[in-house]
């Protein structure tokens, strides 16, 4: 809400100057989200008539003028102005003024001394027409100040409401908040009834009374619509942001910012018989103010007359039936519409406008009457016409139930005592009827108020009116208890600093992304999509973090960077119960950085792998498989503790192509809980006795995985085996082509006695048994 | 006899000629060896009269013992001039760089966030965390914000198709750790949130730490130590200055604003603080007893305080990032100098 400061201060006017006044009412809880001079500084500028205007002796363009600036006789001021002629009020910088940029000094132009400069609204840093020299009404006085004459020293405030605080949604309502912060004196305008001097009036009939407990219409007949808005309700409908149109509209505006009632006028000869307050029927259609013509649905309010509807309650008027300049007669309507029966519709519509925005939050149900006095009064007074009697509807309106604040329950909350007369006082400022006893308060809120209804409500307000800054900050004393720390799961810092110090950079990617990339990776997904996306390709929840890291590759890769290795620790989303955490990460480009030490060569699936182990803690037990994403041969699933979870592999060529990359990098995706997960450490005793280590090289069938023959040997050895681990996997010169040779180093030692050779010998004969017998290979001769 | 001074002159002239230990060693056989000149003078000690014997043994014994002198210093000498050799060949530059992988590093999001839960976790609170897709249920009616109430203009929530949305806080962890936990209860849920919402100061994602504590002597005032001494923590000075503002959640009554003194200028008035001097940093405020309500927990017995807070207003304070989209937009020269 915008409004200009010199309007508060005429309804209240603390001793504070603009920034305190603005540091109080942002301690209140009205936040003051902008300050803003209503024009930018400039000095010595005074309103000027332009008596003569002859051209310039020595220039076709300039002209030269004689100006009364009020001083008695005329100055002589060199003008290039096209616009510049006898008759003319104009605002007149003197020399010595201080404009925008420049400084007005008496000078020669084309041998003709100019005495001061006549200004353009550009020069002067005004909005508005920059052609020529500003022309001001005919009434302006001359010689007087022109800042002072336009009230151009005033500020513009901004404030951010919140919701619950709908009663400072206007000046009154403001000017009230403020008295009863600084206790400065509140003068609110004051409306007499108007007595009618017609008797024409509207048939009203309420048919949702729940959703319009209060009705008010009256007629007025035979006004003015192009009557000239006075220039200071203009300016401070300007100043708050507000166009001025055609008066009658201006008039509802104003009553508006000044009382918080939204009102309508309607052409009265645009009605057809009474009017009815009722819910929209399906199918029914409205061309608002805004020429947007939109479908009504069964839960909206509506005005309307014998025809059908002509307004959208609370919302916005119907074009048809809107003021304009040829209009002699109106209705005029100041209602009050239940919050509940206008919140959301005007969102559905796409529509905000400055009444919705107040009846959805509350409007002051006791004020409709005052409001439509005021804005009848101001109608007569600018426009003329005549009166008729206010016609009124009225059902069941809001309750303002008493409250009870218990003194001790206050204390309790706020952390410290209040006075109890302090209190009561401060709500009595706010409006609301207070009761004290000894030990509690009983409150009655203002019909204003739409925020209080429960004890809570009213702690705050006590607080609020305290001050917040006054609350001591201390220190909270509770018992004191270690938290749990469970040593079989790693803590996701402790797995992230892992990655990271394995190379690999943490990277966050937005958790929605194009259904395309999804696709690409897995025919299969089925990404939740999302209702309202802001773009198409931020439209899907990614079910794996590959989408995000392949375009943050892609990214870096446009950005000169050739070797990426990235992480990313996230969840992914297939649904309410199902948004699993994963550590996914890539790599491309060398193994390591590029540097003198050590020879360059692009990172392989082993690398990862190994990078995997170490962030396991252990070996990884990598199996076969086939995502659709990655390289048939170079695709690993991933178990641990006896289940998949997850997958490691070169990205297929096909998408290295689709996604334009310069060869495939290696990814990965593990579930993180499973990677966090750890075993106690349990201490076994060690061995006194000296170790043997034998290393067997098998040539076997070139497609039987290693692991497959190390879980074989594994799975047969004896309990003094320690070991058994590969050490080289040859294939070339000495074996057939599809054989290769796998050489395993086997440690063995005994907890109990020093192993003999025939102890080695014979287990390693089983070994060799086994391997044979299960995967066909032999031992290299 | 010949004279020994004329073998130890000769001798002491062939040690110094030596260039090598193996040279040196030629030269002690061929004067200490057992047909070495020296020994051969012993030797013939055995044919001589006893009264020149010991006088002549006596000068052979001299003679020895001064060529084993020369031959020990030679020796030496030889000996470190190997070792200077040797270190001299395996002498490394030592200002080349180290050899092996560079170092990764943490996103400054996580950074941020690991900051502040190790300051909230020193005084006791745990880690809870919830869906990021949720009901409408989790993150609005049960926080006491129904179907069309304002405050929902004031999220700009992303939908399902399928009816879910995305929280738009992390508030709603709140409500499920009540819903499954008794108080006295001290949590921080961080987390991923979203609105639809995106220009220079809005990312449709971001992370938000929500805190909750609830017990039976917990006050505004509590609230208000609390959040004051965790943000002199995080910035690390003392004199913070810090102010709390009346504000609207309707989750929490009393709410608040808590602004903190500027940290780019110090209150003197800069771009990022729009010359106010203050930055808002989170809202919060007494948990509201309709929350309670939902989740069942004693709203008479028992009072709370929750706050939620932007993680990446505060990486950006804390670090001087200008620009929020940098944070998603993932440039690797933008991560690294974070590590």
């Amino acid at each position: 809400m915008q409004f200009p400061e010199s309007w508060l201060r005429s309804l209240v006017n603390p001793a504070l100057d603009t920034a305190a006044l603005a540091h109080v009412i942002t301690m209140a809880g009205l936040e003051v989200e902008a300050l803003a001079p209503a024009a930018p500084p400039f000095t010595n500028v005074v309103v000027a008539e332009i008596l003569a205007a002859e051209k310039h002796p020595e220039a076709d363009r300039l002209r030269v003028c004689q100006v009364d600036v009020g001083e008695g006789a005329p100055v002589t001021i060199v003008c290039g102005a096209p616009n510049a002629a006898a008759g003319l009020k104009v605002p007149c910088a003197r020399p010595g003024a201080q404009l925008p940029g420049i400084e007005i000094k008496v000078a020669k132009v084309r041998g003709v001394e100019s005495f001061g400069m006549l200004c353009s609204t550009k020069e002067l840093g005004l909005e508005g027409a920059a052609d020529g020299l500003m022309v001001l009404p005919d009434d302006a006085p001359v010689g007087e100040d022109f800042r002072a004459w336009l009230n151009l020293d005033d500020t513009l405030v901004t404030l951010k409401l919140t919701p619950n605080r709908a009663d400072c949604l206007s000046l009154t309502g403001l000017a009230r908040e403020i008295g009863a912060i600084t206790g400065a004196e509140v003068r609110l305008p004051q409306s007499a009834d108007i007595a009618p001097t017609i008797g024409d009036s509207v048939a009203v009939q309420v048919t949702a009374p729940a959703a319009c407990p209060r009705y008010l219409a009256r007629v007025v007949r035979g006004i003015d619509a192009q009557a000239p808005t006075p220039r200071w309700m203009a300016e401070r409908l300007e100043r708050s942001g507000i166009r001025p149109l055609l008066a009658p509209v201006d008039i509802t505006n104003y009553v508006l910012l000044e009382l918080g009632q939204p009102m309508h006028a309607f052409a009265l000869s645009r009605l057809q018989g009474g009017i009815e307050v009722r819910l929209a029927r399906t199918g029914e259609t409205l061309e608002l103010l805004n020429g947007e013509t939109v479908e009504l649905a069964p839960d909206m309010l509506v005005i309307a007359d014998t025809r059908g509807p002509v307004a959208l309650a609370g919302i916005m008027g119907g074009q048809p039936s809107s003021v304009e300049s040829v209009t002699v007669d109106v209705m005029l309507e100041a209602a009050f519409f239940a919050p509940a029966a206008i919140a959301g519709r005007a969102r559905r519509l796409g529509l905000a406008t400055d009444s919705s925005h107040r009846f959805e939050r509350g409007v002051d149900f006791g004020a409709t009457r005052q409001a439509m006095e005021r804005a009848t009064q101001l109608l007569i007074d600018i426009c003329g016409g005549q009166p008729g009697p206010v016609t009124e509807a009225v059902a069941d309106l809001p309750r303002r139930d008493p409250i009870t604040l218990r003194l001790a329950r206050l204390a309790r909350v706020a952390g410290v005592a209040l006075d109890a007369e302090r209190v009561a006082n401060g709500l009595v400022a706010l409006g609301a009827q207070v009761e004290r006893h000894p030990d509690r308060l009983v409150v009655t809120p203002p019909s204003f108020r739409f925020d209080l209804a429960i004890e809570e409500d009213l702690i705050e307000e006590a607080v609020r009116l305290f001050g917040y800054d006054n609350i001591p900050a201390q220190p909270p004393a509770a018992p004191s208890f270690m938290l749990p720390q469970d040593e079989t799961r790693l803590a996701d810092d402790v797995l992230r600093r892992t990655l990271a110090d394995l190379d690999y950079q943490e990277v966050v990617t937005y958790s929605f992304v194009d259904p395309a990339w999804e696709a690409a990776l897995d025919a299969a997904a089925r990404p939740l999509p999302l209702a309202n996306p802001l773009a198409s390709h931020l439209s899907a929840m990614r079910t794996t973090l590959w989408g995000g890291l392949i375009e943050t590759l892609r990214y870096n890769l446009n950005r000169q960077q050739t070797r990426v290795r990235i992480f990313e620790f996230g969840r992914v989303y297939a649904g309410l119960d199902t948004q699993p955490l994963k550590a996914g990460g890539l790599a491309l480009g060398d193994v390591l950085p590029e540097q003198w030490g050590a020879n360059a060569r692009p990172v392989d699936f082993f690398d990862v792998k190994g990078d995997l182990e170490r962030l396991v803690g252990g070996t990884l037990d990598t199996r076969r498989g086939n995502h659709p994403a990655l390289h048939p041969g170079q695709c690993a699933e991933v178990w641990l503790d006896g289940r998949a979870v997850g997958w490691l592999g070169a990205l297929h060529p096909r998408l290295v192509q689709a996604f334009d990359l310069p060869s495939a990098p290696v990814l990965f995706e593990l579930d993180g809980e499973a990677v966090a997960r750890r075993v106690l450490p349990r201490y076994a005793s060690l061995s006194r006795f000296p170790q043997v280590r034998r290393d067997l090289a098998f040539v076997l069938d070139a497609k039987i995985p290693a692991g497959e023959l190390l879980a074989v040997l594994r799975q047969r050895a004896p309990a003094q085996v320690r070991a058994i681990e590969v050490f080289d996997d040859y294939r070339g010169k000495g074996l057939e082509h599809d054989q290769k040779s796998i050489a395993i180093r086997i440690v063995m030692q005994d907890t109990q006695r020093t192993l003999t050779d025939l102890d080695v010998e014979d287990a390693i004969q089983l070994l060799v048994d086994a391997a044979q017998r299960q995967c066909g290979a032999s031992l290299r001769a | 006899m010949r004279n020994p001074n004329e073998i130890v002159a000769e001798s002491l002239a062939a040690i110094q000629g030596v260039a090598d230990l193996p040279a040196l060693e030629q030269v002690k056989a061929a004067y200490l060896g057992k047909s070495g000149q020296l020994t051969e003078l012993l030797k013939s000690l055995g044919a001589m009269p006893a009264e020149e014997r010991k006088t002549a043994g006596a000068r052979i014994n001299e003679a020895k013992q001064a060529v084993e002198a020369a031959l020990k210093n030679r020796r030496e000498a030889l000996q470190q001039a190997e070792l200077d050799r040797q270190l001299a060949a395996e002498t490394l530059d030592v200002t080349l760089p180290g050899r092996g992988l560079g170092g990764g590093g943490l996103h400054p999001v996580t950074k941020t966030l690991s900051r502040i839960q190790a300051l909230f976790h020193s005084i006791g609170f745990e880690v809870a965390t919830g869906p990021e897709v949720e009901t409408d249920f989790y993150n609005f009616t049960a926080l006491n914000i129904p179907e069309d109430h304002p405050a929902r203009a004031m999220h700009d929530t992303f939908y399902l198709q399928t009816g879910e949305l995305l929280r738009t806080h992390t508030s709603p962890v709140q409500v499920r750790y009540m819903q499954n936990h008794q108080p006295p209860l001290r949590i921080i849920a961080p987390g991923r949130v979203y609105r639809c919402d995106s220009d220079v100061t809005h990312t449709p994602m971001f992370h938000q730490v929500e805190g909750l504590w609830v017990d039976e002597t917990v006050s505004f005032a509590d609230l208000k130590g609390v959040l004051a001494d965790f943000m002199r923590n995080f910035f690390e000075r003392d004199d913070l200055p810090v102010r709390f503002r009346p504000s609207f959640f309707p989750f929490t009554e009393p709410s608040a604003e808590m602004d903190i003194g500027c940290v780019m200028c110090g209150g003197e008035g800069c771009r990022v603080c729009s010359h106010t001097g203050w930055l808002e940093v989170l809202g919060c405020g007494m948990v509201h007893p309709n929350v309670f309500g939902h989740v069942g927990i004693d709203a008479e017995r028992f009072v709370g305080f929750a706050f939620g807070l932007g993680v990446e207003r505060l990486a950006m304070l804390r670090y001087g990032v200008d620009d929020l989209r940098l944070f998603f937009e993932n440039d690797l020269r933008f991560l690294k100098q974070f590590n």
